[in-house]
């Protein structure tokens, strides 16, 4: 199973910025859509997957990242189908090079690799229970975000304030509104799409 | 300062920059089409840019469905109701919502004179909808007339976004210079030693008036930037990008992206007479987002505190910034 896709990873560098508005490939717009629907979802699982190669959180970011990316240049020529086996394939492929450049492979490692298969059979989301869940995930994580930065959260998602009056009711800056929000997305995005985990320990 | 040839390509800063894009977008008034073509930029600079942005987008928009939970009490406020409306629409709402808050803007109704103190900034809407931001320690006088509008740029600096009417042309007087609006967004600053005029969009034209018959005239395009000096006439080109980043300081903030407190606090030392310092290496290095009003000190070491989890102690003359 995983060998089908074994080297799909190591697609030649598309050169992004112009190369998809030539026509043949896959309009940005179409390929955002697929993406947040098809590919966003699996984070949570691929994250654990990553996380189970025993890497620092920063260097499994990155991985996160690199696997985005090929996902998306690969997506670029043709929508990979089934989604699921490809992300994991294409995630392996990349541990196994970062393994190769470290250069010392613990011999577990390896092993484990091929033992994450079992990874590529988990069952697929299911969209309907995805939707019903989302606001109950997002309540979840919500409730986990330092007490200050949920409180510009909720006054600018949940009471519709503007950045000015949440300045005026917390007695701080409206840049420091920004700091909090931006903080608040991305911990937000990080407990609903990567870490499933961290919410279930306290909800 | 982030230099956007340079940019990161550790997902972590990635991240940081998408979130910044992000809110600064979808919940800051001050958003605007230049705003938007840097934005552009950087998400063409590389699919990493691009998917980041995306799913922070996705949870964020997402994240609007947490309104369920409000509490029926509160009317709905102006802000909610943007979202639902088409793009001029917003703008004349934000002008509105604008005129209606702060006394930091006004509808000019005649003729009169300008002057921000130092630290200050304010946004002076004209009748046709033009609209004039003065920076810092500005003074202009301005005269709106049926056959053409005038404005003496006397000391400062003020950004000018131009409704743009061949029969009622826009001239600002800086001195011996004249610059005329041929549909435009500019910015001039005017000190003693100089006068400088950056382009943000369309063109305009600067002409000196020569007393000895040396006159000089100059179409300034999109991009470029004229330095001029009492005899001479600089001028160079700026990308879009790389302009709107540095409009953001000429206009009062400093922008950061993912840059280190050590760089930030020296930043702020350049602005501002009371410093800041950091206590250790350590703390020096951890790093922070954000745009930032040049002037407000305090503000900055507030959120740095408040961002990363910091101690501030302030002096008479310095503030320390420590774990």
């Amino acid at each position: 199973m995983a060998g089908m896709f074994r080297g799909m990873a190591d697609t030649p560098e598309i050169g992004l910025g112009r190369q998809h508005d030539g026509g043949a490939g896959i309009a940005v717009s179409d390929l955002k859509g697929w993406f947040l629907r098809e590919v966003l979802p699996l984070e949570a699982a691929l994250m654990q997957f990553l996380r189970r190669s025993g890497r620092s959180k920063s260097e499994i970011d990155d991985l996160c990242q690199d696997v985005y990316v090929r996902i998306f240049e690969a997506a670029q020529k043709q929508l990979p189908q089934p989604v699921r086996p490809f992300v994991f394939t294409v995630a392996r492929n990349l541990l196994i090079d970062r393994i190769r450049k470290d250069q010392i492979v613990p011999i577990e490692t390896v092993a484990e690799l091929d033992m994450l298969d079992v990874a590529f059979e988990g069952p697929g989301p299911d969209r309907t229970v995805m939707a019903r869940e989302e606001l109950r995930r997002l309540q979840a994580a919500l409730d986990l975000l330092p007490e200050r930065c949920r409180e510009a959260v909720v006054m600018r998602k949940v009471e519709g304030l503007s950045r000015r009056e949440i300045a005026q009711r917390m007695g701080i800056a409206e840049f420091t509104v920004n700091a909090h929000l931006t903080h608040g997305v991305r911990a937000l995005a990080d407990m609903v799409y990567g870490d499933p985990a961290q919410l279930r320990r306290k909800t | 300062m982030s230099n956007p040839e340079q940019a990161p390509t550790d997902g972590e800063s990635i991240r940081a920059s998408a979130a910044e894009w992000l809110i600064k977008r979808r919940d800051c008034e001050t958003w605007n089409a230049d705003d938007e073509a840097a934005l552009n930029a950087w998400l063409d600079q590389s699919p990493a840019h691009s998917i980041a942005f995306w799913r922070l987008e996705d949870v964020w928009s997402k994240a609007d469905r947490l309104s369920a939970l409000r509490r029926p009490m509160r009317e709905t406020p102006v802000a909610r109701a943007r979202s639902a409306m088409p793009r001029f629409l917003v703008a004349a709402a934000l002008v509105a919502m604008v005129v209606a808050g702060a006394g930091t803007y006004a509808v000019i109704p005649h003729s009169q004179a300008y002057e921000t103190p130092l630290g200050g900034r304010e946004i002076l809407t004209l009748r046709d909808g033009s609209q004039i931001e003065l920076n810092t320690s500005t003074s202009l006088r301005i005269s709106d007339r049926a056959d053409r509008r005038e404005i003496w740029l006397d000391r400062g600096e003020a950004y000018f976004d131009v409704r743009h009417d061949p029969r009622r042309p826009f001239v600002v007087i800086a001195g011996n210079h004249r610059v005329i609006d041929l549909g435009t967004k500019f910015v001039m600053r005017r000190d003693p030693e100089r006068l400088e005029v950056a382009v943000v969009e369309g063109d305009v034209r600067l002409n000196r008036d020569g007393a000895d018959q040396r006159g000089a005239s100059a179409v300034l395009r999109a991009g470029e930037i004229a330095t001029a000096t009492a005899s001479t006439l600089s001028v160079t080109t700026r990308s879009n990008a790389v302009l709107s980043e540095e409009l953001g300081w000429r206009r009062g903030v400093l922008i950061f992206r993912h840059t280190t407190l050590a760089e930030a606090v020296a930043q702020f030392n350049r602005y501002n007479q009371h410093k800041l310092s950091i206590a250790d290496a350590a703390t020096a290095r951890l790093r922070l987002g954000g745009t930032f009003p040049t002037a407000n000190v305090e503000g900055f070491a507030d959120a740095a505190k408040e961002i990363l989890g910091l101690r501030v102690t302030r002096h008479e003359d310095e503030t320390i910034i420590s774990r």
